[in-house]
Order: C-alpha cells, then sequence, then structure tokens
C-alpha cells in the first residue's frame, strides 16, 4: 500500500509487547513460563493531514499505547509508523530525528502529573523552544512563549505563576502551549479532557477545534467517552483488547456500527436525550490481556459468535457500509444489523 | 404528602482554617421521599459529596456542620453522638463509593465482610448470615457466589468489586442510600451494567437513593429528581426530565450545552467561560453572576433563593415576578 498524496502518519501493522515475566529467579526456582502481554497487535490505519482521528476503547485496550508508539516513548515490537514519509521508530532511542520531535507532540490525560511544578509556566512552555534552538535571546523566547499564552487563552503575565496556581483547565492550556510551541503539526491527545469537568472539557475542546482551524493541525485524539470523540473526530477507530475492530468515518460509525463491540459501546452511552428507549447492558467484562482469549477476541461476549470465531482471528476487511471491520459475522453476512437509531437488532 | 425520608433544612458546612471560615456548602436544603432517587449534580468543589459525607456523618475535621439540620424519618441525626451515628450507618443509611477497592478492606475475604457488616446491624446467626451473604452476591449478579465468597477484593474485577460494595451497602437493608460517584471509576460498558444493577434493586427493595455524580447522562437514566449545585448551593431542583430538557437556571443551561451529545453535529460546544470560584473568594450576591450571561444588577448584591420557574425551582433573580430588567 503506498501512501496517499495527503497521508501524514501511517500505522502498519504496528505491535507492542511488555515482557511482564516474573523475576528470573522466580521463574526458574517456580517453572513458570515467559509471560507477553501484547498491548498492541498489528493496528494499522493512516491519518490526514489536518483532520482529527478518534481512538476509543475501555481500559486496557492499548489506546495509550498507541499513542505512545507514535510520538516514539515506546519503541516498536513489530511493525512500522512513518509520519509524512520519515520512520517514527528511529525517534524512540538515541537523538532521532529532530524534525520529527517538533512535528510531533503529545498532549497528556493529567495536567497535574505532566506540568513541573517546579518550573514557572514561561520556562515550561519555552523548553522545546530552548530544546529545539528555535529562537535565539531570551527576548525572543519570552516574547513568543507571551504569543503562544495568548493564543490558548491565558494572560501573558501568567507566565510568571507556577502550575499550582492554576486549574485543572487552565493547566491543560499550558500543555497544549507547550506542544504548540514548537511549531508541532500533529498532535496525540491522550484523554486531553478526562480529568475536567464537563464545563470546563466544553472550554478545552473548542479551543482545540479553534486552533486545529487556525493552524491546520492534525490530531491522534484518544478518549474513552464516545461522545467527546463524535464531537472532535472526522473518522474514528475503536479498539479491543490491542486490536482495532472498526474504523470508519464518524457519520457511518454511529449511524451504522458494524461491529459487535462497537455497537455495545453505542447502546453502553447514557442516554441524556431521555428517549426512554431500554438499554440492553452487555454481559461480561473484557478479558485478562495476558491470556485473551483464541480466535476474536470479543467472542466471549459476543451474542453472535460461532465456531469460527473460536477459532480464526478476524482481520480488518472492508465493510458494505464504507469503513472497515474486523467480524466474521459481518464478512460472512450472517450479522446484519438494521442501522442503530432503529434500535433493533436482526439476525438471519 | 407523605413525610419524606429524609429532610435536609439549611444545611450549612464549614472548614475553620487559619484565614477564616471557608463555607463549602450554604443554605441546601432538600427533601428525599421513600424509594425516590434524587440525583445531585455539580462540577467538583460544587460540595456534592461534602453534603452526602454530611448525612453519612463521615465529615472529615476540621469540617463541620455549622448550621441547618438533617432528619432521618422525622429524627435528627446531625446531632448524634459517634456510637449512635455507627447504628445508623449502614442500617439504615448505606453508602456507596466511587473506588471499590477503597472501601473493601483487602486483608479480608468479601464473604467475611459481607457476614460482619450483616452480623452487626442484624440478629443473625454466623450460617444464616453467610446464607444471607450468598443471596446478596447473586443478587447482585456475582456469577458463582458461594465460592467466590471465600475471594478476596484483589481477585475481582473493578465492575465486580463494585457489585460487592452494592452487596455490602444493601446488606443491612437500609431505606436510603448515598451514591457517590459510583460508577465514575468504571468503564463505560461496565457502568452502564452498574445502573442498571442499582436501578433494579432500588426498584425491588424500595430504597431510597441519593446519587452523587458529575455526569448528567447517568442522572438521566437513573434519577427522578435532580438538585444541580455550584459553588456549595443548589441553583436548580426539579424532576429529572424538566431540569433537563428545560433548564432554568443560566448554569444547568450552559451545562447541558456543554455536554458533547451524540445528535447533531455542532462546531462548537456551548461555553461557559471562567471557572468556578474557590472557597475563599466566593462573590457577593449571586455566586454564578460573574459567568453569567444574563446577570443584571440584583445579581450583584443579593443572593436569589430557590423559586418556582416552570416545573422546577431555580435560585436566579430572572424568576422573581415582576423583576426582569
Amino acid at each position: 500500500m503506498t501512501p496517499a498524496r495527503d497521508t501524514l502518519l501511517q500505522v502498519a501493522h504496528a505491535g507492542k509487547t511488555f515482557d511482564v515475566s516474573p523475576p528470573w529467579l522466580t521463574r526458574v526456582l517456580g517453572r513458570q513460563h515467559r509471560l507477553l502481554l501484547h498491548a498492541v497487535d498489528d493496528v494499522s490505519f493512516d491519518i490526514l493531514r489536518g483532520e482529527t482521528l478518534g481512538l476509543v476503547g475501555e481500559s486496557g485496550c492499548g489506546k495509550s499505547t498507541v499513542a505512545r508508539l507514535i510520538v516514539g516513548l515506546y519503541r516498536l515490537s513489530s511493525g512500522a509508523i512513518t509520519y509524512a514519509g520519515m520512520d517514527v521508530g528511529t525517534l524512540a532511542y538515541g537523538r532521532g530525528n529532530r524534525t520529527l520531535r517538533r512535528k510531533l507532540q503529545m498532549i497528556f490525560q493529567d495536567p497535574y502529573a505532566s506540568l513541573n511544578p517546579r518550573w514557572r509556566v514561561v520556562d515550561i512552555v519555552a523548553e522545546p523552544i530552548r530544546a529545539q534552538r528555535l529562537l535565539r535571546g531570551r527576548r525572543a523566547t519570552v516574547a513568543r512563549v507571551d504569543a503562544l499564552l495568548t493564543q490558548v487563552g491565558l494572560a501573558a503575565a501568567d507566565g510568571h505563576k507556577y502550575p499550582h496556581q492554576f486549574s485543572g483547565g487552565q493547566r491543560q492550556r499550558i500543555s497544549i502551549a507547550r506542544a504548540l510551541a514548537s511549531e508541532a503539526e500533529f498532535l496525540v491527545c491522550d484523554e486531553p479532557t478526562s480529568a475536567l469537568d464537563v464545563s470546563v472539557q466544553a472550554q478545552v475542546l473548542n479551543l482545540m477545534r479553534d486552533l486545529q482551524r487556525a493552524l491546520g493541525l492534525t490530531y491522534l485524539f484518544i478518549s474513552h467517552n464516545l461522545a467527546v470523540v463524535h464531537h472532535v473526530a472526522d473518522r474514528i477507530g475503536v479498539m479491543y483488547l490491542g486490536r482495532i475492530v472498526e474504523l470508519a468515518d464518524k457519520a457511518t460509525l454511529f449511524a451504522t456500527p458494524q461491529h459487535p463491540y462497537t455497537r455495545m459501546l453505542l447502546d453502553a452511552i447514557p442516554d441524556i436525550a431521555m428517549s426512554g428507549k431500554a438499554r440492553t447492558p452487555v454481559a461480561g467484562e473484557v478479558p485478562n490481556p495476558l491470556a485473551p482469549p483464541p480466535g476474536c477476541t470479543f467472542h466471549p461476549r459476543c451474542p453472535y459468535a460461532n465456531e469460527r470465531c473460536r477459532v480464526e482471528v478476524p482481520l480488518l476487511k472492508r465493510a458494505p457500509t464504507g469503513g472497515v471491520v474486523a467480524c466474521h459475522g459481518i464478512e460472512e453476512r450472517r450479522i446484519n444489523f438494521a442501522p442503530h437509531d432503529a434500535g433493533v437488532l436482526k439476525e438471519t | 404528602m407523605t413525610q419524606a425520608l429524609l429532610d435536609v433544612r439549611h444545611l450549612r458546612i464549614e472548614f475553620p482554617t487559619r484565614r477564616g471560615i471557608l463555607t463549602a456548602v450554604d443554605d441546601v436544603s432538600f427533601e428525599i421521599a421513600p424509594g425516590e432517587v434524587l440525583g445531585v449534580v455539580g462540577e467538583s468543589g460544587a460540595g456534592k459529596s461534602l453534603t452526602g459525607a454530611a448525612i453519612i456523618g463521615l465529615l472529615e475535621p476540621p469540617g463541620r456542620v455549622a448550621a441547618g439540620e438533617i432528619l432521618l424519618d422525622g429524627m435528627r441525626i446531625d446531632r448524634l453522638s459517634h456510637d449512635e451515628m455507627r447504628r445508623i450507618r449502614g442500617r439504615r443509611i448505606g453508602a456507596i463509593f466511587q473506588d471499590p477497592l477503597a472501601s473493601l478492606d483487602p486483608l479480608y475475604s468479601i464473604g467475611h465482610q459481607l457476614v460482619e457488616t450483616i452480623r452487626t446491624h442484624l440478629p443473625l446467626s454466623e450460617s444464616a448470615a453467610r446464607a444471607r451473604a450468598i443471596d446478596l452476591l447473586q443478587e447482585v449478579g456475582i456469577p458463582a457466589a458461594a465460592r467466590r465468597i471465600g475471594h478476596y477484593p484483589h481477585q475481582f474485577s473493578g465492575g465486580m468489586r463494585q457489585r460487592v460494595v452494592i452487596a455490602l451497602a444493601l446488606a443491612a437493608q437500609p431505606r436510603l442510600i448515598i451514591a457517590d460517584e459510583p460508577t465514575t471509576a468504571l468503564d463505560v460498558s461496565i457502568q452502564s451494567q452498574i445502573i442498571t444493577l442499582l436501578k433494579r434493586l432500588c426498584r425491588d427493595h424500595g430504597t431510597a437513593v441519593m446519587l452523587i455524580t458529575h455526569d448528567m447522562g447517568v442522572i438521566a437514566e437513573t434519577a427522578d429528581r435532580v438538585a444541580v449545585m455550584y459553588a456549595g448551593r443548589i441553583v436548580e431542583i426539579g424532576p429529572v426530565s424538566a431540569v433537563i430538557r428545560a433548564p432554568k437556571h443560566p448554569y444547568t443551561i450552559g451545562l447541558m450545552g456543554s455536554i458533547p451529545s451524540l445528535v447533531g453535529d455542532r462546531e462548537h460546544l456551548v461555553q461557559i467561560d471562567g471557572s468556578m470560584p474557590r472557597l475563599t473568594a466566593i462573590p457577593a450576591g449571586c455566586p454564578f453572576h460573574p459567568r453569567c450571561s444574563r446577570v443584571f444588577d440584583r445579581c450583584l448584591h443579593e443572593r436569589p433563593d430557590l423559586i418556582d420557574a416552570g416545573a422546577s425551582r431555580a435560585a436566579c433573580w430572572l424568576y422573581a415576578a415582576g423583576d426582569r430588567t
């Protein structure tokens, strides 16, 4: 597959395995085997310049690991990630590629843990400028920081304060200013609003959208909250136990979800419109990722699973609705879902 | 009208500090009828959890109930001694907290903890209490309850642990449960399981619930009435459908608009500028006035009480008769 003209980021069969074995001595004495956790398994997607790709899933599905692989905080176990044709894998260790580091930035979930409490805001935001040697001289740097703080809706005078003097939402604005300081083009946002109250979340989401319009930014937006992802994303990928089970543009995914897991997630959203439609809570929980079920990892919770699902891992295939989906039932046309709003499941 | 199960009147919670007294909850009044689910919603620091803690007598010092009264079945419970309160807690008011791991003792099996709770409050023998514990676990949907009863909290997943906590809260068949963010720590699919379970159990047992949460979606699905809190006060209270479909207080209107929705495609969410005031600097007049788009003169000086506004009541001068400017 050759990258399309405007593909900015390409993730191809990315995998990340963590060795969570007990210590060597325990293992030898206890005759235990090595224990490998496949946090991300054969994940592929493209992100086009200027778009927002949302990634949703429950805790432990590997979405944060994908984020960290992209910015180079983890090294890939298999597969490849390229950013504008450059290999991100080289970013993880050593000095890496300076341009890449500048263009790819990350916003973390916890604005209390991601800012150094002993640094003034001006130093926090100026750090990427200094590290990348983007500007010469303190005066130019401070002027740039002032402009950045104003851009994210803070006052230039706030630069002299410490992080503890800001609320959660303001801290997240500081994180965004820091990410933009190196003239980033691509922001990986890992649950950027999950720690915030809903009215503050609205402020941050609005700011992120305004910045995207103004600066032509591209986002990978990771969240467990489907409503938030629906608001920000153009396309959405759904992850389950380290794999992408469905990826489609927003309208398609919400109108005609294909994978039973996607459908389950949509059904689980509390119904704020109070339409009175009954929710069917899905039985079961996410299995232990150390011992994932064979075949399709969703099969123990799936009402449509058959023998093939229990044995064979489904791959992402083009769905009749236009997205891609990894489900034998959909591929075989065993499962035929009515559009989601009708709220009726049909099995043929 | 039947007597309220819980009646909170003009509750004020204060924290004495070196720099003076902070008022965290100010003049909060509400009632919960038997079997009713009252949702209490608000952002962090609004005072919703403190209100819940005051009712079950678990306010951490130096926090204290400075004024007002709390009545359970017509009896004042805010002035009870430590021992008297212990007999009410668990027996007549159950509690469910956000983090199920923190609510369970990691050193004892869940069976031990359930039996202890049951025998503290009910005159049952060890074996009868154990049988009841197994029934409870089955009722909250724990598979193979008879086997699982010997397991320790770490052997359960987050969702299963919260089920155990619910079983504990129901163990002595209280008539009221204070549930403080019971689903916040859980994934969305597990959250819907727990909410469905809580609703069913309370309907079956006729238990009233004070459901404290920041999640309007959970309130919409569960509550009969909802109280919206802001800066230590109730700004709006009413039937859940009225508050959600036709909010009256400008804060509630903003709050509802700021929730991303699956319906429609908006470029921007409604945004309430600024943030909730710190307790040290609660503005005079209506505490929401610096952020309010419909502020007028009276809001700056006079604090509004709850005023009838359509089907609900809102603490907003906009609804004072003949006073609109």
